[in-house]
Order: C-alpha cells, then sequence, then structure tokens
C-alpha cells in the first residue's frame, strides 16, 4: 500500500510518500491512521487531530470508515486551500 | 474543456483568445484570475509555495470542469492552476468560460472558482516578511460559497 502526506503532514513525517505493509486488521482508513501513528513520533503528530485531515483512497476523495487494502494509493492532508 | 497545472506564468489574453478561437457560437465569456496578495490576516506575505498532488489534481479539475459543463450550456471552458513558489502580484489561478449567453459565463465562472478552491487538492505554504514559514489555513467561507453551488441547476435555466 502506498501512502501519500502533503503539506504539514509531511513535514512532520518527514516524508512525502512510502510504501507500507500493515497487518490485516487495517481495514479502514481509520485503521491506517491509527496503525501509522506507531511508526514515529512525527507520524503521531502529524496524525494527532483527526479532524484536521482529509483523505483520498486512489485519488479519490473519502471518509475515515472507507475501506482500505493491498495496493491502495492512500493520501492524507490538511483541508486544500487553492485558488 | 482543458485543465492545466503548470509551474509557469500564463499570458490571460493569449488563453483567452485561444478559448474563444474559431468558435463563433459564443457570445459571451468570462474569466477571473486569482493572484498573490500582500498581506493575509494582518500579516505581510513575502512570498507563497503551492504544493498539490499530481495526478489527482488535474483528475478533479477534470471533475469540476464537467461538473460547469453539466450545469450550464457551455461552449468551452479552461481551467490553469500554477504550483510552486510564487510571489505578490504573480497570478495563480485561471478560469475562463464562454457561452452563446453570458448568464451561463458569468455563473459558471464562479462556480468553476469557488468549488476549485474546496476539492482541488493545493496547500499553500506562506513566507511572511520575515521568511518564516505557514500553512494557510482552510477558511470556512471559502466551504460556504462552494456549498453555495450545491443544488445541482438545470441547463436550460442558464438561458
Amino acid at each position: 500500500m502506498k501512502v501519500l502526506y502533503f503539506a504539514w503532514l509531511r513535514q512532520h513525517t518527514g516524508i512525502s510518500e512510502e510504501q507500507v505493509s500493515p497487518p490485516a486488521s487495517v481495514r479502514t482508513v481509520a485503521d491506517l491512521v491509527d496503525w501509522l501513528r506507531g511508526r514515529g513520533p512525527g507520524y503521531a503528530e502529524a496524525l494527532q487531530d483527526l479532524s484536521s485531515i482529509r483523505v483520498a483512497v486512489n485519488q479519490e476523495f473519502a471518509t475515515l470508515d472507507a475501506a482500505v487494502t493491498e495496493g491502495d494509493e492512500v493520501a492524507l492532508f490538511p483541508p486544500m486551500t487553492g485558488g | 474543456m482543458t485543465v492545466r497545472v503548470q509551474a509557469e506564468d500564463f499570458d490571460p489574453g493569449r488563453e483567452i483568445e485561444a478559448v474563444t478561437a474559431s468558435n463563433t457560437a459564443i457570445g459571451g465569456v468570462a474569466s477571473f484570475i486569482g493572484l498573490v496578495r500582500d498581506m493575509q490576516d494582518g500579516t505581510g506575505v513575502g512570498a507563497m509555495t503551492l504544493e498539490h498532488y499530481p495526478g489527482m489534481t488535474e483528475k478533479m479539475l477534470a471533475e469540476i470542469e464537467a461538473e460547469a459543463n453539466r450545469r450550464w450550456p457551455l461552449q468551452s471552458s479552461l481551467i490553469v492552476h500554477r504550483y510552486g513558489r510564487l510571489e505578490p502580484g504573480d497570478r495563480i489561478v485561471l478560469v475562463v468560460t464562454a457561452s452563446a449567453h453570458r448568464q451561463a459565463a458569468l455563473e459558471a465562472c464562479h462556480f468553476l472558482i469557488d468549488w476549485l478552491k474546496t476539492k482541488a487538492p493545493f496547500w499553500k505554504l506562506e513566507e511572511t516578511a520575515g521568511g518564516e514559514g505557514r500553512w494557510v489555513e482552510a477558511r470556512a467561507t471559502d466551504d460556504a460559497a462552494a456549498d453555495r453551488w450545491k443544488a445541482p441547476r438545470r441547463k436550460d435555466a442558464a438561458e
């Protein structure tokens, strides 16, 4: 599974993307975020406040209860500020 | 229907001309150009860096543009959005819509910039005049502006 981080989430994790192999118990975006938090203090900080995080699965907006599986591209980022 | 995401600047006059070229069914063209402001929430802005999600950005812009075309009878449309480091006065975004009549062009243009701000994966990092970095926070007023367009309009309502 590929995970991408943008804006201040990227600054906290220190990387913009990575390949991860979460355990089978990780079935949703919320599970994944919970699991990623354990990867280090930067992750814990980036993923601390779920209300300020938006998610895309395979480049489509998704919610925390969306299913994720091997081979998916999951992006985590703050609310968007384009335009 | 065209969408471009690029680091380079664009020439609004040329872009508008290209949108309308050789289509004499067009009777009205609307455009919006977003620029980097030198001030944000009372603090001076020295520069700004726009980050985006390559792939998804183009996809979302194309989806938003397709939605505008479903709602209004457009002859042509264009969205150009820049990324990278920009300075006050620099152009960030261009939206051009063309239709037989002004109402569809004006409304679709307004819709596109409102939706783009909350639905396209871009993030702005501002440098204050002192060189400090600050991520721009999403505004509730931008969400409200996007929400105004939630109810789909019928194409024939735009005549």
